[in-house]
This record gives C-alpha cells, sequence and structure tokens, in this order.
C-alpha cells in the first residue's frame, strides 16, 4: 500500500504550503471531501474480496486519520499564526499620552488651611466661621481694643461707605478672625446658659482678612487662622504644648525648634509671640516669627459674659500665607492672589 | 527705639557677649529687630600725629610725611591727601594693617621713597563717605591709640522693636533698668542735682486742661551760647541712636529724652508773651510747625500757647516761631506730663509722628519730669553756659496707680506652674515693684514709668517674663473627650473643592474689592458697597458675585499665554440686605464660581479639538451637585448671553445661574473666545440627601426607543415634564439619547429620541402591555405637543 502512504505524504505536504484558511480546507477536500483521493479508494473497495476490503479498510483509514491529524495540526498552526498578525497588527505605542481632563488642583493656601482644619480636628477642634464685614464691637471693643488704638484708624483698616457715602464708624472689614471667636463665645454662652458649668470651648477660626498694607510682603487681604480654647483648667503650658505639638506635625519635622518670647496684643495676657527654626533646608537655623498667641484676657471674657475667675484659656493667631510660603519654598506673598495658573498648576 | 550697646552698657555692663545681650532683650520681650556695627572689621590703625610735611621729589601731587605713631622713631609715610599738613592729628594704618575690602598695609616704595603705612580717609575706614581728605582727629586724641577705641568703633547698634505697652523702654535707662532686673546686675544712673538758681525770671503756668496736662515745668535759662559745639562724646551717642546732630541746645534736649525718657521743648524765651497755658486748641486754630507744615486743628488736640498764640503742639511737636535758633540767649525749657489718651493718634491724624508723641502717646514716666528738667539744666550750664532760673511747676491730678493683687495660686493656674511665695517676691523686688503682703497674696503698687500693669494678669505675665518663657514647660493638654459631629446630609467645603479640582479645575483666591465697573458689568449692581478707603480704585468696592474675579484671571491669563483655563473659586459675597445677619444690614453668603474657557479638552492627539460649551459645563453641574436632581430655567443675567443662560434650580429653589458670557463683555474684555461660568450657593454645593433605599426589582425591564419630531423652540424640559406626569404607571424612565435636525427634519423642527424603560418590581411584562403603554405615551405627545412619530 505504498500509495496510501504517498497519499498521506502528499496531503502533509500541500497542508503545509499553505497559511489560508480557506485554502487549506479546499485542499482537504482534495483528499477527504466527496470525490477526494482517499474517498474514491474507499468507494474502490467494493470491488475486493472480504479480506481483501478488511485488510485495504484497515490501512486507508490509518492514512485518514494521518491526513485528519496533519490537517488539525495546519489548522491550529494557522490560526495560530493569523492571531499572532493580529496582534501585531493592533499594537501600540504605549507611550502616547493618556487622553481626557486633566486634574485641576486646589489653592497651596487651601490645602495649608486644610491640614491646619484636620490637625486640630484631630484633637477636637471644631472649625468656626463668621462674617468677612463685622461691627468694630466684634473686631475691636470686644477684643479689648481700645479707642484710639492706632489698628482702628482709616491707615490700618478698611471702613465702609453707608447708602448715602458717609462714613459708616462701626462696619469695617475684619481685620482678623478673632471676631469669630467673639461670635462663637457668644453664641456657646447663650446655649449653655442653662448649665451650671458650659462645655468647653476648642476652635479654630480660619478666614480672609483685610489691611491697609499693600507691598511685597504684605497683601491688602490675607488669611488667618485662629485657635481659641476655654475651660476651667487650660494654662500656659497647654498653650505651649498645643502649639508647638501643631507646628511639627504641620512642618513634619519632630525636630522643629519653637520658642515662645514675650509680647503683647490687647486682647491676651500674658502673651507671646512664636518662633520656629528649622534644622535642616534654606532656612536652617534662622528664627522666623510664625505666630502670636497668649492667655485670652479676662475683659475678652467679661465682655461674652464668661466669668474670668471661672473659664480661662488661651487663643493664638497665625497667618496661613506665610506657613504655605515656608512649606512650599514660595517667596513672593503676592503670588497667592495672582491667578496666575503656571503657579498654581504646581500644587496639584 | 535705637541706641549704642556701649551707651547702655555705661547705665548696666552684664558679664555677656554682644550676642546674648540681644538673645536676652528679645526673650525678655524687648526684640532686637536689627543689630549693626558701627564700623567694618579693620585693625592696625592708630592715631598719629604728623610732624612734617615734605615734597615727594618725583611725584607733584605726593607727600612725604615724617609721623609720630606713638610709639619708637617717628615713621615716613608718602600721602597724597590734599589737607596734609604738619600738626594735624590723623588716623594711621602701620605696616601689617587690614583695612575693610581686605585691604593690606606693607612698607612699600612709593616712587621711589620709603613709606611705611597710611594715613587715612574716613572712607578708607569705613565709617563715613567722605573720600576727599583724611580724616582729621581733635587735636587732644591721644597719639597711638588704636582708632578702634578712640571712636569706639566696637560699638553695636541695637535696634528695639518695642510693644506698644513697653513705653517704659523707650530710653536708655529704662532698657539698662530692664537689663539690671534680668540680670540681677546692679545699675547706675547719672547723678541729678538740683540746678542753682542765679536768675530770678520765671514765668507762670497755667493748667487749662488738667486732665490732659496735670503737670508742666519749665525754667528760664538766660546767657546761654547756642552757637557753641555739641560735644563729641554728646554728638556720637545720639548719632548712635539715629538722630541727627542739630545744635548744642537741640542736642542736649534729646540726649535727655534718650536718656531717660522724657521729650523736651525749648523755646526762645524772648518770644514767649506772658503766662504759659496748657490748653485745648480751639476749632481751627492755626499753627506753623517746626517742620514748616502749617496745621488747622481740631479742638481735642492739646497746645501749648502762651497768653497771645499757640505755641507748640504739646507732646507732639513745637512752633516754628516760638522755638530756639542759633541767637538764641534766653530759652524757656519744658518738661511736662500729657496723658496718653491726650496725645494718641493726634499726630498720625495729621500725618505725622514725632520722637515726642511716640513717646507720650505710649506713657512717659511722670514721676521723672523734673529730673530730666534738671537734668537737661545741668547738662545745658555745663555746655552753653548760662544762668538758671527757678523751676516753674503746675500740677493736677496725675494717673493714680491703684494697687494690683496678686494671688499665687492664680499664677499658677494661669501659668500651669507653681511659683512660691518667696520667688514671687524676689521676682517682684528685680522689677523694682513695691508689695505689701495680704494673707497668701501681694498687693503691689505699680510704678510712675509703668503703664501696662492695671491687672493680675499684668503681674503675672512679669513674673513669667523674668523667669522666662522658656523656663514654662510645653504641656500635652488634658481634657475630656467628646466627638466631633459629622453631619452625612451635606459634604464638607474641601469635598466640593475636591470634586471640582479633579474635574480639571485650579481653585484661585481672588481679592474681594474689585472695580466698580466689574460690579456693574456682571451684575447690574450700581449701588455697591464702597469702602470708605481703598487701597486703589481697582478695589473699591466689595463684589457680589466672583464671576468678574474670574473672568479677570483668564485675561491675566491669557497675557501668560495659557490659553485654556479652568478655574473655581469660593468665597463670601456681600449686599446690603436690611435683614441681614449677623452683622446687621449685610448679606454675606459663601458662593462658589468656575469658569471655563479655551477648548473643552486639554490639548491632545486623538480628539478633535473644540470650545467648551454650555453643555459641558452644565455637564459639570450635574456631577458636581449629584445626587440632586437638577433643574436648568433659562433666565436673563447681566453677566450671560441672554439665549445661552440659565438658572440652576435644586428642589424648586434656585441655587445660581449658568452660560456663556455675554459677547458684550467678551468683546469689552478683549476675550478672543467666550468662557462659560457658573455661580452657586455655596451650601447648595455642599447639600448632598442622606441616602434611602427603596426594593430594587427583580424582574427584567421591556425596553423601547422612541423618536419624535417636535418644533424647534420646545424645551425638553416641557416634554420631560409632560411625560413625568402623564406616563403610564409602567414607565420607570424616559431617558433622552438623541438630538437631530437636519437631512430628514423640516427647519424649524428637531428630532428627540428617548429610551423608556418599563418595569413592574413583581412580575414580567407582557409585550402587549408594553406595545400599550408606549401607545399611551405617543398619544399624549400627540395630543400634547403635536409630536409627530419618526420612523
Amino acid at each position: 500500500m505504498q500509495n496510501l502512504d504517498q497519499i498521506a505524504l502528499d496531503a502533509a505536504a500541500a497542508f503545509a504550503a499553505t497559511d489560508d484558511p480557506d485554502a487549506l480546507e479546499q485542499i482537504k477536500a482534495r483528499f477527504l471531501g466527496k470525490s477526494g483521493q482517499i474517498t474514491e479508494l474507499l468507494k474502490g473497495m467494493a470491488k475486493l474480496s472480504p479480506d481483501e476490503r478488511k485488510t485495504a479498510g484497515a490501512a486507508i483509514n490509518r492514512a485518514k486519520e494521518a491526513i485528519e491529524a496533519s490537517l488539525n495540526a495546519r489548522r491550529e498552526a494557522i490560526r495560530r499564526l493569523l492571531l499572532e498578525a493580529r496582534l501585531a497588527e493592533e499594537s501600540l505605542d504605549v507611550t502616547l499620552p493618556g487622553r481626557g481632563e486633566s486634574r485641576g488642583g486646589l489653592h497651596p493656601v487651601t490645602r495649608t488651611l486644610e491640614r491646619i482644619e484636620a490637625l486640630f480636628r484631630s484633637i477636637g477642634f471644631e472649625v468656626a466661621d463668621g462674617p468677612e464685614i463685622e461691627a468694630d464691637f466684634q473686631n475691636f471693643t470686644a477684643l479689648n481694643t481700645p479707642e484710639d488704638h492706632p489698628a482702628r484708624s482709616m491707615h490700618d483698616t478698611f471702613y465702609l461707605l453707608d447708602e448715602n457715602g458717609k462714613v459708616a464708624e462701626d462696619i469695617l472689614l475684619r481685620t482678623h478672625t478673632s471676631p469669630i471667636q467673639v461670635r462663637y463665645m457668644q453664641a456657646h454662652v447663650a446655649k449653655y446658659a442653662h448649665l451650671e458649668t458650659m462645655p468647653e470651648i476648642r476652635i479654630i477660626a480660619p478666614g480672609r482678612v483685610y489691611r491697609v498694607d499693600s507691598d511685597a510682603t504684605h497683601s491688602p487681604m490675607f488669611h488667618q487662622v485662629e485657635g481659641l480654647w476655654i475651660g476651667e483648667s487650660v494654662s500656659f503650658a497647654d498653650l505651649k504644648g498645643v502649639v508647638a505639638d501643631f507646628l511639627r506635625r504641620f512642618f513634619e519635622s519632630d525636630d522643629l525648634q519653637v520658642r515662645f518670647r514675650p509680647s503683647f496684643f490687647p486682647f491676651t495676657e500674658p502673651s507671646a509671640e512664636i518662633d520656629v527654626a528649622f534644622m535642616s533646608g534654606p532656612l536652617k537655623g534662622r528664627w522666623l516669627e510664625i505666630a502670636g498667641c497668649g492667655m485670652v484676657h479676662p475683659n475678652v471674657l467679661r465682655h461674652v459674659n464668661i466669668d474670668p475667675e471661672k473659664y480661662i484659656g488661651f487663643a493664638f493667631g497665625m497667618g496661613p500665607d506665610r506657613l504655605t510660603m515656608l512649606r512650599y519654598g514660595v517667596n513672593d506673598l503676592r503670588l497667592f492672589f495672582d491667578g496666575d495658573l503656571r503657579f498654581l498648576r504646581q500644587f496639584v | 527705639m535705637k541706641f549704642s550697646e556701649s551707651w547702655l552698657r555705661s547705665f548696666v555692663n552684664p558679664a555677656i557677649s554682644g550676642e546674648e545681650f540681644s538673645h536676652l532683650l528679645t526673650m525678655a520681650g524687648l526684640e532686637v529687630e536689627e543689630e549693626e556695627t558701627v564700623a567694618p572689621a579693620f585693625d592696625g590703625v592708630v592715631v598719629a600725629h604728623v610732624l612734617e610735611v615734605n615734597k615727594h621729589p618725583d611725584a607733584d601731587r605726593l607727600n612725604v610725611c615724617s609721623v609720630d605713631i606713638g610709639a619708637g622713631a617717628p615713621q615716613q609715610i608718602v600721602c597724597g591727601a590734599p589737607n596734609v599738613a604738619p600738626g594735624l592729628k590723623v588716623p594711621c594704618a602701620l605696616p601689617g594693617a587690614n583695612l575693610p575690602g581686605n585691604f593690606k598695609i606693607k612698607v612699600a616704595k612709593v616712587r621711589g621713597v620709603d613709606s611705611s603705612g597710611m594715613l587715612c580717609s574716613a572712607k578708607e575706614l569705613g565709617i563715613a563717605e567722605d573720600a576727599s581728605g583724611l580724616l582729621v582727629l581733635p587735636s587732644d586724641a591721644p597719639v597711638g591709640q588704636d582708632i578702634r577705641v578712640f571712636f569706639d568703633l566696637d560699638d553695636r547698634l541695637l535696634t528695639l522693636k518695642l510693644t506698644p505697652n513697653r513705653a517704659d523702654c523707650l530710653s536708655l535707662s529704662g532698657v539698662a533698668r530692664e537689663v539690671a532686673a534680668l540680670t540681677s546686675t546692679p545699675a547706675t544712673y547719672p547723678t541729678v542735682t538740683e540746678a542753682p538758681v542765679s536768675i530770678a525770671d520765671k514765668r507762670e503756668i497755667v493748667l487749662d486742661a488738667p486732665e490732659a496736662c496735670p503737670l508742666y515745668c519749665g525754667r528760664v535759662i538766660g546767657g546761654v551760647d547756642a552757637k557753641t559745639a555739641t560735644p563729641d562724646w554728646m554728638k556720637q551717642r545720639i548719632e548712635r541712636s539715629g538722630i541727627r546732630s542739630i545744635s548744642a541746645l537741640v542736642d542736649i534736649t534729646n540726649y535727655v529724652m534718650l536718656e531717660l525718657g522724657q521729650p523736651l521743648h525749648a523755646f526762645d524765651n524772648s518770644k514767649l508773651a506772658g503766662a504759659i497755658h496748657a490748653r485745648m486748641a480751639s476749632k481751627g486754630e492755626q499753627i506753623l510747625l517746626l517742620n514748616d507744615q502749617t496745621l488747622e486743628l481740631q479742638d481735642n488736640v492739646l497746645l501749648i500757647a502762651d497768653d497771645q498764640r499757640p505755641l507748640a503742639m504739646a507732646g507732639i511737636m513745637g512752633g516754628e516761631d516760638s522755638g530756639i535758633t542759633l541767637d538764641t540767649t534766653t530759652m524757656f525749657l519744658e518738661s511736662a506730663f500729657f496723658a496718653p489718651k491726650a496725645i494718641a493718634g493726634r499726630a498720625r491724624r495729621y500725618g505725622f509722628v514725632s520722637d515726642a508723641s511716640h513717646r507720650f502717646e505710649r506713657g512717659v514716666d511722670f514721676g521723672g519730669t523734673r529730673r530730666a528738667l534738671e537734668r537737661a539744666t545741668q547738662l545745658i550750664l555745663e555746655t552753653c553756659g548760662g544762668q538758671a532760673g527757678p523751676l516753674c511747676e503746675a500740677a493736677a491730678t496725675l494717673p493714680q496707680r491703684p494697687p494690683v493683687r496678686l494671688r499665687p495660686a492664680r499664677v499658677a493656674r494661669v501659668i500651669g506652674l507653681s511659683f512660691s511665695a518667696d520667688q514671687i517676691s524676689a521676682l517682684l523686688t528685680r522689677l523694682d515693684l513695691n508689695y505689701t503682703r495680704d494673707g497668701d497674696d501681694f498687693i503691689v503698687t505699680p510704678p510712675s514709668h509703668r503703664f501696662d500693669i492695671e491687672i493680675e494678669e499684668d503681674l503675672i505675665e512679669e513674673i513669667v517674663r523674668l523667669h522666662g518663657y522658656d523656663n514654662i514647660p510645653s504641656r500635652a493638654p488634658r481634657a475630656r473627650l467628646s466627638m466631633l459631629s459629622q453631619t452625612e446630609d451635606g459634604r464638607p467645603l474641601s469635598r466640593v473643592r475636591q470634586i471640582l479640582a479633579d474635574r480639571g479645575f485650579q481653585e484661585v483666591i481672588n481679592f474681594a474689592f474689585v472695580e466698580e465697573a466689574w460690579e456693574s458689568d456682571f451684575a447690574a449692581n450700581t449701588a455697591p458697597i464702597r469702602l470708605a478707603n481703598p487701597i486703589a480704585s481697582q478695589m473699591s468696592v466689595m463684589r457680589s458675585t466672583l464671576i468678574s474675579g474670574l473672568i479677570a484671571n483668564v485675561v491675566t491669563n491669557l497675557k501668560r499665554k495659557q490659553n485654556r483655563v479652568r478655574v473655581f473659586e469660593t468665597g463670601r459675597c456681600f449686599f446690603r440686605d436690611t435683614a441681614g445677619q449677623p452683622v446687621e444690614g449685610f448679606h454675606q453668603p459663601w458662593k462658589l464660581s468656575g469658569l471655563a474657557y479655551g477648548s473643552a479638552l486639554p490639548e491632545q492627539w486623538g480628539n478633535s479639538s473644540r470650545n467648551v460649551d454650555f453643555f459641558d459645563i452644565k455637564g459639570e453641574l450635574e456631577l458636581l451637585l449629584a445626587p440632586a436632581l437638577v433643574r436648568f430655567e433659562k433666565t436673563v443675567h447681566p453677566a450671560l448671553h441672554p439665549g445661552r443662560s440659565a438658572r440652576v434650580c435644586v428642589d424648586g429653589k434656585v441655587v445660581g445661574f449658568i452660560g456663556e458670557l455675554h459677547p458684550q463683555w467678551v468683546q469689552k474684555y478683549d476675550l478672543p473666545l467666550t468662557p462659560v461660568v457658573f455661580e452657586l450657593d455655596l451650601d447648595a454645593a455642599k447639600h448632598a440627601a442622606l441616602p434611602k433605599h427603596t426594593d430594587e426589582s427583580r424582574q427584567p425591564p421591556a425596553i423601547r426607543d422612541l423618536a419624535i419630531v417636535v418644533k424647534q423652540e420646545l424645551e425638553l424640559q416641557q416634554l420631560i415634564d409632560g411625560m413625568a406626569a402623564n406616563k403610564p404607571a409602567l414607565i420607570q424612565d424616559i431617558r433622552l439619547f438623541d438630538v437631530y435636525t437636519g437631512k430628514g427634519i423640516s427647519p424649524g423642527e428637531k428630532s428627540l429620541a428617548f429610551r423608556i424603560v418599563m418595569q413592574d418590581t413583581q412580575r414580567s411584562l407582557q409585550d402587549s402591555e408594553v406595545d400599550f403603554a408606549v401607545q399611551q405615551l405617543i398619544k399624549y405627545l400627540q395630543h400634547s405637543f403635536a409630536a409627530q412619530l419618526r420612523v
């Protein structure tokens, strides 16, 4: 049966000669189709004797199986080739940029304010807010500012005109965020009037403030954040602890040097100025003034009907703009209020 | 307050370095703001005596000098200075000297002549600008003395940034008193004796405003030589304190002010008529001041006057035509106490300050008024000669110093650190604060030089200040814990900002005061809230919208070639409102505004570029406000394109607006493209309803698409609202998925395609009921909107 082996070999060779799936099926027909060679041989067996038929049948079947096996192998090979070709064709330059919107970002001072708020929330401070057009009482009088204090002058404080174009002397743009504290204390006292002892006040008050000042280091509008803690037993030592802790957490620097030195504010007594010094970086070793603080002046407490013999507390205030400048190495305050996207995008 | 360290050390001289001195003052609340050296570093320069001057043999402009340098034989030095002359005392840099500018002096030959040193100008030593010739020293300068010692050039100049409560430190003796207390070093002060009275001349003093001026001392001094030169030592001290030397008499008054803190004034006695009055100005009264300024006064200004006219603004500045001149021979010297309240703010109101007003408005020691007068008299008699008249004085009620009770327990409570009675009494003693004891308490009577000790806390501050703020423990506080509230039917501002930032918007912070035109352009606000004292006209009114600032941001960024701008701001806006609270008459709501300008997406490959439009930003708003259902209703807004603007409504309430900027503003503000802007009440953006669960259906939905043709001007919202109100109950959701105009659709009409979702929570739907429901809807649309079914 030399002929059968030859047919199988011919078939294998014919299959291998194509890599087109349709052509492969046509080639298959030449061998296994209705009038294919194997089919013809099977048809021819009718003329044979039963014994011969048995032998020849087995041989033809073997050849048929061999042909089918090489056909399947070729089908698989062609499928693989096609897949590879498709994959090669579909290959991308994965280094092309992605599409769509790009991210915007928060203002750097907002970043700072949010960090400050989060740090103080973590020790139980609430965030308080208040009006920016303020009354003289909340901005000055309640904070123990004397009638003729220079801060009250139109050189320092923005006043508004009333509807008739006259200066409204008791209405101004707040010069600090302290009036938020005054309003908060007033509301707190009213809210807990029915209690023997009111709950502690622990707030920070961030916001925009306004002063008549404009140069490279002063902006007529800038930010402040103040903190206030009033309770029955809150001391200067606690103030030092809270503020130093905050500054080290804010700058993420355990070795940040923090010092308190005596100062003067009408609304605190004793008062302190707070300086920090970094142990590394471009400002290493220099004392930088960063905040003011002190024990709340008894007159301030009296103005909001808190008994200074029963309650005591501290307040501090600092400039988030300056903290932002130190944190990110910005050296011109005016950049914050200029809206320049090239600057702002650096804080995305 | 600026002064020389060596002058201060002449009062009190603790054994600490200059650097430690500054630190000590700073940490005691007298912040050293600036430290300067008097001269740059140099060495090897001595006082020399020029003995002989001979022409240089080979150079016309040079001289060969023989100079005594105080040691050994006279030295030969070649000198080119035009003013060199035998007999002069001049500074001489010896061989080996190092001069400023890294200039080393060596023995050298100058045009063939040996020269062992250099005679110096002031400029060469870095102590003055004068380079025209040698610095000529006084004839009594000791030959051979180091010039640094002679001029006290190792002195340092300290500038204190004093807080307004520490008026007592506005003098050398005041600072010395403080240093003495801080270091427990004894201080010595100038000995002041009463001047011998040798003439009888005097003037009557009348206190017409005894509250403003409760103490006035004065004296006539006759026969003074006003043209005498100020002694060098005095001149040096006042100049190193930043005060220009003018004439001996003026310099002495300034010297005493610096030394003792008491401002003095010297009148030319021949220009005075009658008694001296301390009285309030009458309104409109005029005075010509020493600085050549003529002021028209208010009636709250205290004057020194004679019987005829005003002489000086008391405690602020003298008058031009009653002051001393170089021709004065008889003077009337004033030393008075003016109440801080009578001086405070007055000078500033007229646009200036003076050394005197700076001190009087903070508080001058009323216990030292006479002493200062005697001290000045003594210096005048010593320097300018003359004869002193009797001390004239008028006194009324001086400020009281009510005793202050100090409780050691309160000290411990305020500071968080206990002080023993012994410690407290030691600290009070160091501060010269007199006290008596009442049980555990200290009853302290503040001295006349302290205007800042009125309550117990003031004393507590003094105690800690002296003890050292550094020595107070820094303690982690203890408090009762309670959780902060955290509402969920809203989100914090930080979340709102983050959503916008994530959608490509950059946050900006703009000034709250803006140009008046912005208010009228973008808010049609013709009566804005005006500042009384704006810093500039473009910052003169309070904003009632944040939009204007965002437009300005576009303009700024276009100038910087940033052609795609997406910005937002949150901040307060300001409105007059009679019902406004908490500050009566003003409504100050927080707003959130955004703006998009330029291409809809950042420039990128694979997306054709198009400019941002109304619907891009409407989508951003829907995303921001989700899950709230937002409705947009056509509106008219002064800032916006009338056909492309909408008000934003949530729960039936208008919470903001959105739209394209009106073409007239696009043109006026020179914008090449049209920005799309929005503004919302921040509260609306922060609101987010608490989720509430309803059962979801387990049944498969039936979905049908429906395309209808309607009139172009019909708003989608009308259709949506109508269908929502009239749809069969089966229909759960109707959503627009296509809008088409163009081929196949008549002009003036548009095709809208809706996807209709039907579902029942309990059972699956039959085709027939689904078809029926859609037919019902179509009938409704045909009937109510003349819609045609598009097939």
